[in-house]
């Protein structure tokens, strides 16, 4: 177990030298240099000249991408240009807001699918599992914006238990933080749920139809004893791939949910970089989100090996 | 009084009667074997005691195990028989356990469930049943899980699993299909000590009569999901009565007469092969290391002989069929087809490639179902530079087809039209069809039931005086080698141990390895009046 997750581990960090490396290259290679790309056409030349010295951009190639990594490395992430302010603690205050959210999303999702997948595969082709399988599949279809609409028409307008949008921020406590994360983090969860949930009953279905289920039932265990015993974690490991790949994309995908509920996350802070061109912020969030993917994976591949003894012993 | 009574069993799945009026007995330390083709409602007969039948079926007649009427109890009172009162093994060792948990877990959870101990006491029981099945406590702790172990280990455990509780019925369900021979003689062996031992009735399910012969007591044979003849194993085989049990032992120990090899000319010739398989990495800066899959393997087949080849699995024997087929490149020696390498540069020489044809073990699997059949068995014609068009091509097809013993109309049927021997019948027309020098021939006949399998070999037989076939032969199944092959080649780990004239290998072998494998195969009894042929 300790061998693969070092092995793992030093694969992480590979893979983060070499996305750092990618996302240097791609905004070298983007055409012009990013002091003009950043200023636009009609820039001074003057103008673009001094941003290339703040930039950095008079010095070799390889200095400046060594330079960025151990900046980056030690917390410094430069300089937002439309902003002049910190990107680094720009980007904590929106991670303060992204992660709790992505990963509330998250829990919930997860309460829902799991009870719901394994409940579905237990009475597979009954009632219960066509209504499970008929809710599911309204929930990958409908938009999660559209939830978030109905939403804040039912809870905020009508019954007025949550505000409409905004964030109070965690200073008035953590029950207030997530009060005002609720109704963003439902309607993130529930599309996801809804893909989570089929995942797992098809794993759990494909399991059940294996030979040491029925081995099981000739021990003596009931149908309930079988499918929690030997089927639930043997489903699991595709259920954690895609566990994986959601929470990635929580993280910074949840753009609209933000633009709905008016949150000040990572996915509005990347839009707006985009927009203003601000490329030391896109850099930086980019850089960001590759790190949280790469670790995401991590975090699933041991899980795996958790889960899987066959995987711990392959080397 | 019997452990085991079963009256009047009937059971129909979707409206589809599968098992007819079938009434047996088991009595305490007997072992009574059901044997039949496939279809013949053996297994379902075991499930049916078991109480674990697929949905929708349904059922009708009387179960009685030691005085309790099955059929009646509920199924929380069935759980609580299963794996105490009843035991039972499966089929398949390799996918039987499940992957996530332990051995000793899975074999103390049969304890467990039952509440027969508190968990400590159940640890140390399953220490000791799994020291009963062989699996000594230092080569195999509680802590090992299944994909650890092997087939025959890993059925031990299944075992283990189901004697936990000292079942007073065990039922078997092919426990040994799976297995090597030699494997599978210590199972048997095995099983065979715990019944006497612990005083158990055995039902034991197998398609193999040899093992019936040898294991039980009684034979119960079905077909169609009928009980055809029923009795004592010693008496059933002298006075066998029904048609269709003598016609099962017939072609049980089916044997053909293969015309007589021409003067040897070589065709295929290996020499020194050498195929190595690359094991993972240890660590990221470490070399990898090799696994030797076949070693040094120098062997020449002539035009017009019959080659067999056979070994336990994991010999080797299918890496070198891939390696003479030109699939994998050798990482010493050579392999050439009529003075030509199959292997040239990256990939199959195909001018040798179109001179070799193969079929496979699975009738079920190698063919895409998608497909008709005439395009199925003209797949061949691709290594040919001017295949046949129009006319030509549907001789070809129909003349093919004909070979074996099918309709030229079956060209435009698509494969599920077909049964497993018929299948089989399409992948010869499809090897046939370009008319190779060389067919091999994969454990072909391994996945046919015992009367459509004499059907194949017959059909070879007919076919090497019809075409002059030359083939490798390779089969784990001895009695069929020794049948369908002049010459016969023994592997064991990636080395040729033995080669020689089929029979003198067969009744005087050399080789301890070979010795040991033909000690292992079950033997059918001598039934003389119901062999057709003269031995050879």
């Amino acid at each position: 177990m300790l061998r693969y997750s070092l092995k793992r581990l030093m694969s992480l960090i590979l893979s983060l030298a070499v996305a750092s490396l990618v996302i240097f290259l791609v905004i070298e290679v983007a055409p012009g240099d990013p002091a003009s790309f950043m200023l636009g056409i009609n820039a001074q030349p003057d103008t673009v000249a001094a941003l290339r010295t703040e930039l950095g951009l008079d010095v070799p190639k390889t200095q400046r991408y060594l330079t960025w990594v151990s900046n980056m490395l030690n917390g410094d992430f430069g300089t937002s240009y439309t902003y002049r302010t910190s990107v680094a603690t720009m980007i904590a205050d929106r991670m303060w807001v992204s992660l709790p959210l992505a990963l509330y999303a998250l829990v919930l999702s997860t309460l829902i699918a799991f009870p719901a997948g394994i409940y579905a595969a237990a009475r597979r082709g009954k009632a219960g599992d066509m209504a499970v399988m008929g809710a599911t599949q309204l929930g990958v279809a409908v938009p999660n914006f559209w939830f978030a609409m109905m939403m804040v028409l039912v809870f905020a307008i009508n019954l007025r238990w949550f505000s409409a949008g905004g964030f109070v921020g965690w200073d008035k406590g953590l029950w207030a933080g997530l009060h005002s994360l609720t109704l963003p983090a439902i309607s993130l969860a529930l599309p996801q749920a809804a893909i989570l949930a089929r995942v797992m009953r098809s794993s759990l279905l494909d399991i059940l139809g294996e030979d040491f289920m029925r081995t099981a039932r000739a021990k003596g265990l009931s149908r309930r004893q079988a499918l929690w015993r030997h089927g639930v974690r043997n489903a699991m490991i595709p259920v954690l791939t895609i566990i994986g790949l959601q929470f990635s994309f929580l993280l910074a995908g949840s753009i609209i949910i933000e633009q709905v509920f008016y949150l000040p996350g990572l996915g509005r802070l990347v839009f707006q970089a985009i927009s203003s061109r601000d490329l030391i912020v896109v850099e930086s969030v980019v850089m960001l989100l590759v790190f949280a993917v790469i670790v995401v994976n991590f975090i699933v591949d041991l899980t795996y090996a958790a889960v899987d003894p066959r995987l711990r012993s392959r080397t | 009084m019997n452990l085991l009574t079963i009256t009047d069993l009937n059971l129909s799945i979707h409206k589809s009667d599968i098992l007819r009026d079938v009434s047996l007995t088991v009595g305490q330390g007997e072992i009574v074997a059901v044997t039949g083709e496939s279809g013949s409602g053996k297994s379902m007969t075991a499930l049916a005691v078991m109480q674990l039948l697929p949905d929708l079926s349904t059922s009708s007649g009387s179960i009685q195990l030691d005085g309790t009427e099955l059929t009646a109890v509920s199924e929380a009172d069935m759980c609580a028989l299963r794996g105490s009162a009843v035991g039972m093994v499966f089929q398949e060792p390799m996918t039987a356990l499940n992957p996530v948990k332990t051995i000793g877990d899975q074999v103390a959870e049969t304890i467990l469930i039952h509440k027969a101990m508190p968990p400590a006491r159940a640890k140390e029981r399953a220490r000791e049943v799994l020291e009963r099945v062989g699996l000594s406590a230092d080569k195999f702790p509680l802590s090992r899980f299944p994909h650890e172990l092997s087939g025959g280990q890993r059925q031990r455990v299944v075992i283990a699993m189901a004697i936990a509780l000292r079942p007073k019925l065990l039922i078997a369900d092919e426990p040994t299909t799976a297995l090597d021979v030699t494997t599978q003689a210590q199972i048997l062996d095995l099983l065979k000590g715990l019944v006497k031992e612990e005083n158990m009735g055995l039902l034991m399910i197998t398609h193999d009569l040899a093992v019936v012969s040898d294991m039980a007591d009684r034979i119960v044979v079905m077909r169609r999901g009928e009980i055809v003849e029923t009795g004592a194993t010693k008496h059933l085989l002298a006075h066998m009565q029904h048609p269709y049990t003598k016609m099962l032992f017939a072609a049980s120990g089916h044997l053909v007469n293969l015309p007589t090899p021409p003067e040897p000319t070589p065709l295929l010739k290996v020499q020194n092969a050498v195929r190595d398989y690359q094991l993972p990495r240890t660590s990221l800066f470490a070399k990898p290391g090799h696994y030797r899959a076949v070693n040094d393997v120098s062997f020449t087949l002539h035009r017009g002989e019959r080659l067999g080849l056979v070994g336990e699995s994991g010999c080797g024997k299918s890496t070198l069929t891939r390696a003479i087929l030109g699939l994998e490149p050798l990482q010493g020696g050579q392999i050439h087809l009529d003075g030509a390498p199959v292997f040239s540069g990256h990939s199959p020489n195909l001018d040798v490639r179109r001179k070799m044809q193969v079929v496979f073990q699975d009738p079920f699997g190698s063919f895409n179902p998608r497909h008709r059949v005439d395009r199925l068995i003209t797949e061949p014609f691709f290594l040919l530079d001017t295949p046949p068009k129009g006319i030509a091509r549907k001789d070809a097809i129909a003349q093919a087809l004909t070979a074996v013993g099918l309709h030229p109309d079956d060209a435009y049927k698509y494969i599920h039209e077909f049964s497993g021997g018929q299948r089989q019948r399409i992948a010869i027309a499809r090897a046939l069809i370009i008319r190779p020098e060389l067919i091999l021939f994969d454990e072909a006949v391994s996945a046919l039931d015992v009367s459509v399998r004499a059907q194949i070999l017959d059909l070879l037989a007919e076919l090497c005086t019809a075409y002059d076939l030359t083939y490798l032969f390779i089969s784990h199944d001895l009695s069929v080698v020794r049948t369908v092959t002049d010459r016969v080649m023994v592997m064991q780990a990636g080395e040729i141990v033995e080669q020689g004239v089929t029979e003198s290998v067969f009744t005087n072998p050399q080789h301890p390895y070979t010795k040991s494998l033909i000690a292992a195969a079950p033997r059918l009894p001598d039934l003389t009046p119901t062999s057709k042929e003269p031995v050879q």
